[in-house]
């Protein structure tokens, strides 16, 4: 309420509060989101998101369905990001049923998981700047991701939903340019990212957009249960792939990116947003790093005949390029699982979006939204 | 041409009426030119190709995409005001095609040849604002009418920077007549008004401000025309489409021909105020009436490909900020400009 | 005011070097592919429209049972003792008539799950994906080669076997309970 009074003293021009519907259809909502919007004048004065609108039941239908089974599910949830989503609950699983990975298995997914953290985060950035009205990088970003998209299909198959983690192991080898292609993928989006830096980072009227925008203190921030670029960007350097260091990313050599508020305050839509650029780099690091020993040996080795854990429960969390992504896995010794349940860094990300979105105008809004990429598939499940 | 013509036919309504067409018998086939433009450079910008099945290379794209606008169904929603609905597309397109009255297109046509001819490009220019603020209260849909406040808001700030950069022009012209003002800059191209126009080399001192100036008139105009960065009537990514979203078919193509209308007069004002109109840069070489129209619509397309070309390129601004650049950046810039060409006409 | 001046010289400067970007773009190789005159190059595993090769079916059922969306409907008929049905590719006995082999790919979410179990190889994806119907039902897909009468018959040949072997087996052993009954 303190908020609304300060709205109101400041500007004392005070008309009629307008009621505005933005989405579930609507350019810039990320999908079928829909925001109940107060409005007055320019200024938000309320924000209520309305969610649901793509619910299609994951929990209970993992609750129907073998544990490999549940594997294509989980793809669907955030689906630019498949990988990430895959090998947090394949993790899981083995971790239920106590199997050690191969380490050739282990890189290859490190490789892929990052790959796919850089497709996310162009999105990411791509579509925020769409938000700010910069059509052209989108596009750009769109092109290179194009790149690494074929390096999946050439793998597993698929190019967006992939399938390609199982427990214990992996689908498909690696097919014998994938070293190539990581590298030339790596190359390009370097190219690519100091272009966009030029071309909208760092222009002014993207800076006068976005910095000061939104800003997430934070301790609102870890009060919320927020993570990834959304809490780094605010300054916590909270990256589960140092703080838990899984699987094999104690061997690699990457920093951790918090925003430092270099053009704003810090927490503001522009350090959360340049933290999603560095992270591409820092990615490229460890594909860099990771493509050059990948130890031989046989991925389909540790695969079990049949996936039966014993009974048990189990959370396993990854950091997915959105953030903390958890599985909580409860097994009653069958062939199916009791429970999943999915914690989505989407869903806790934006709830938040009320509380830093308050007294900025409509425009920031969208801009607000963008910086938190969301998606639904995610938020819904 | 207007005496040709008067006496050819005689001086009755008909004469008037083949003048009157004249414009628009340009601006059809520049409507197309510049959509299929704005269509190519947008895809080059982006690494595509851009329309490729229509025609060779596509460039049959805009009139497809005008009889698809003519075939779709013409939409009036259920609680719209009716009348101002309908007839705001046809208010904002004469608006801009008044415009075309006293644009010089050649030394030999000029629709109306008046003496007060910017006096009247202002007048008729705020003309767009009717028509928006119309269409967007209409059609009683609250991003409509967001886009329309928004869009009025913006329209009549930066009038005022962009009025003071004509005037400044006029102060140094000593005329409002935009084809006495052409006939000044006559000659090689450093006799533009950009350069300083004709005269000694104490035009030197000027030059400093003829280019903020232009620069200042050009930025206004952007923001007069509704171009990126300053679309925010119609930002897609707040609003939808503004002030038309509720328009469909021939209705909504009048709202997108009154837009690229609207882009070549602002270019067109440009070229006669600051890029010497209808003349050949290289004094009396491809001078002459034709040759002056063909001068004439080059610099101006150029400007208006400068205006697609930054349309692809950046950002959009915020309310607030729009309002910033034209208050407390533009409009003293252009009052510094205007003193100094004033300065200048008085000593010189 | 040097901040004023510094700011509307960054807003122009930083606004030129993005023109400078997209004006280099405007002579560089477009990437469009013109789908349908040129195409894509598909890698031969890409995951895409199922085939399944019924004559090596042995109709197990395993790929159905992995399906997460049961997009996979297979029933089957037992052959008699008599006939011989041949052998897979793969060197396998087939023992069942396989009279229903549908898939439905307006549910099919190209997962690939069938795939691995099946011991024959005999469903597999392949790379066309140009198939979409203005029909929902023209995208059930049928693979079984046997006509519908040819499958009646299979079935009442095998009923009248069944039949035969029960009788037999009632007459041989006349004090039958009810369980073994059912087994036969």
């Amino acid at each position: 309420m303190s908020e609304l009074r300060t709205i109101e003293t400041e500007y004392s021009l005070l008309t009629d509060r307008l009621r505005v519907n933005v989405g579930p259809q609507h350019p810039s909502t990320h999908g079928v989101l829909r925001l109940e919007v107060v409005l007055d004048g320019e200024i938000v004065v309320d924000v209520i998101p309305h969610i649901g609108y793509l619910h299609r039941c994951f929990e209970k239908h993992a609750e129907a369905m073998t544990y490999p089974q549940v594997v294509p599910y989980v793809d669907r949830m955030d689906y630019i990001s498949s990988m990430n989503n895959e090998w947090s609950y394949v993790m899981g699983v083995e971790k239920l049923m106590d199997i050690k990975v191969p380490e050739r298995v282990e890189f290859i997914r490190v490789i892929m998981a990052e790959l796919n953290r850089i497709a996310n985060h162009q999105i990411a950035v791509a579509t925020f700047g769409l938000d700010a009205g910069a059509f052209t990088p989108f596009l750009y970003f769109f092109r290179d991701r194009e790149m690494i998209l074929s390096i999946f299909e050439k793998t597993c198959g698929g190019r967006l939903l992939y399938n390609y983690f199982t427990v214990g192991g992996l689908n498909y080898d690696i097919y014998p340019t994938f070293v190539d292609d990581c590298l030339a993928v790596v190359k390009k989006v370097r190219e690519t990212n100091a272009e966009v830096m030029e071309l909208l980072i760092k222009n002014k009227i993207f800076i006068d957009r976005t910095a000061n925008i939104g800003i997430l203190p934070a301790d609102v921030g870890i009060n919320f249960g927020c993570s990834g670029p959304m809490l780094r960007g605010s300054g916590v350097p909270f990256d589960l792939r140092r703080v838990d260091n899984y699987s094999v990313y104690e061997k690699f050599d990457f920093e951790v990116c918090v925003g430092k508020g270099e053009v704003g305050s810090l927490g503001d839509c522009w350090d959360r947003n340049i933290v999603r650029m560095r992270e591409m780099e820092e990615s490229c690091k460890i594909i860099e790093q990771a493509v050059k020993n990948i130890p031989d040996g046989d991925v389909k080795a540790a695969i079990p005949k049949r996936v039966k854990p014993p009974v048990g429960e189990v959370y396993c969390r990854t950091e997915t390029p959105k953030g903390e992504l958890g599985y909580y896995i409860v097994s009653d010794g069958g062939l199916k699982p009791y429970r999943v349940k999915g914690r989505a860094p989407s869903f806790v990300n934006l709830s938040v979006l009320p509380e830093i979105s308050k007294g900025y105008m409509f425009a920031d809004l969208i801009l607000i939204l963008g910086s938190v990429d969301i998606v639904l598939g995610e938020v819904d499940r | 041409m207007e005496k040709f013509l008067v006496d050819l036919i005689g001086d009755n309504l008909i004469t008037i009426l083949i003048i009157c067409v004249i414009p628009l018998l340009f601006l059809l086939p520049y409507a197309l030119v510049a959509i299929l433009a704005e269509l190519k450079i947008s895809a080059w910008i982006q690494d595509r190709l851009g329309p490729m099945r229509t025609g060779p290379w596509g460039i049959l794209q805009p009139i497809a995409e005008v009889v698809k606008l003519l075939q779709k169904e013409d939409i009036t929603p259920a609680n719209a005001s009716k009348l101002l609905f309908n007839i705001a597309p046809y208010v904002i397109f004469t608006g801009s095609y008044a415009a075309f009255a006293v644009i010089p297109f050649s030394s030999s046509f000029v629709p109306s040849n008046i003496n007060i001819g910017i006096f009247y490009l202002l007048a008729v220019s705020a003309f767009a604002v009717v028509g928006i603020l119309m269409g967007g209260w209409a059609s009683n849909n609250k991003y409509s009418l967001y886009g329309a406040i928004r869009s009025v808001a913006q329209i009549i700030s930066y009038e005022i920077p962009g009025a003071i950069a004509l005037l400044a022009i006029v102060t140094f012209a000593g005329t409002m007549n935009l084809q006495l003002i052409n006939q000044m800059q006559s000659g090689w191209f450093w006799n533009w008004f950009i350069f300083g126009g004709p005269g000694s080399a104490y035009k030197l001192f000027i030059i400093p401000f003829m280019i903020p100036l232009a620069l200042t008139y050009f930025i206004a105009t952007l923001a007069e025309t509704n171009r990126t960065p300053f679309d925010i009537p119609e930002a897609e990514s707040e609003l939808v489409s503004g002030y038309h979203t509720e328009y469909s078919g021939m209705k909504f193509a009048m709202f997108f021909f009154a837009e690229y209308s609207n882009m070549f007069i602002v270019a067109a004002i440009l070229t006669t105020l600051f890029l010497g109109g209808w003349n050949s840069p290289f004094n009396n070489f491809m001078q002459g009436p034709w040759w002056g129209a063909f001068w004439f619509i080059t610099k101006s397309f150029f400007v208006v490909l400068l205006q697609i070309w930054i349309r692809w390129t950046v950002p959009r601004l915020r309310v607030d900020q729009l309002m910033y650049l034209s208050w407390k950046v533009l409009l003293p810039i252009s009052i510094v400009c205007f003193f100094a060409l004033g300065l200048y006409r008085m000593l010189v | 005011m040097k901040k004023y001046f510094y700011n509307i010289w960054l807003g122009l400067y930083t606004t030129l070097v993005g023109m400078k970007i997209t004006f280099s773009h405007i002579f560089q190789k477009k990437v469009t592919i013109q789908y349908p005159d040129e195409r894509y190059p598909i890698p031969d595993n890409a995951r895409n429209r199922l085939y399944v090769n019924i004559d090596d079916c042995i109709g197990c059922n395993q790929c159905s049972n992995a399906c997460p969306v049961n997009c996979i409907t297979i029933e089957t008929v037992k052959s008699l003792p008599t006939e011989d049905l041949g052998t897979t590719s793969t060197g396998q006995k087939k023992r069942l008539w396989v009279t229903k082999f549908d898939i439905d790919f307006a549910k099919c979410c190209f997962c690939g799950l069938c795939t691995f179990p099946c011991p024959t190889e005999c469903i597999k994806m392949t790379t066309f994906f140009e198939y979409s119907e203005y029909n929902r039902n023209n995208l059930l897909y049928s693979f079984v080669n046997l006509t519908p009468e040819e499958i009646q018959a299979k079935k009442d040949q095998l009923a009248a076997y069944e039949k035969e072997a029960a009788e037999k087996k009632a007459a041989a052993k006349p004090a039958v309970d009810g369980e073994t009954n059912k087994n036969s």
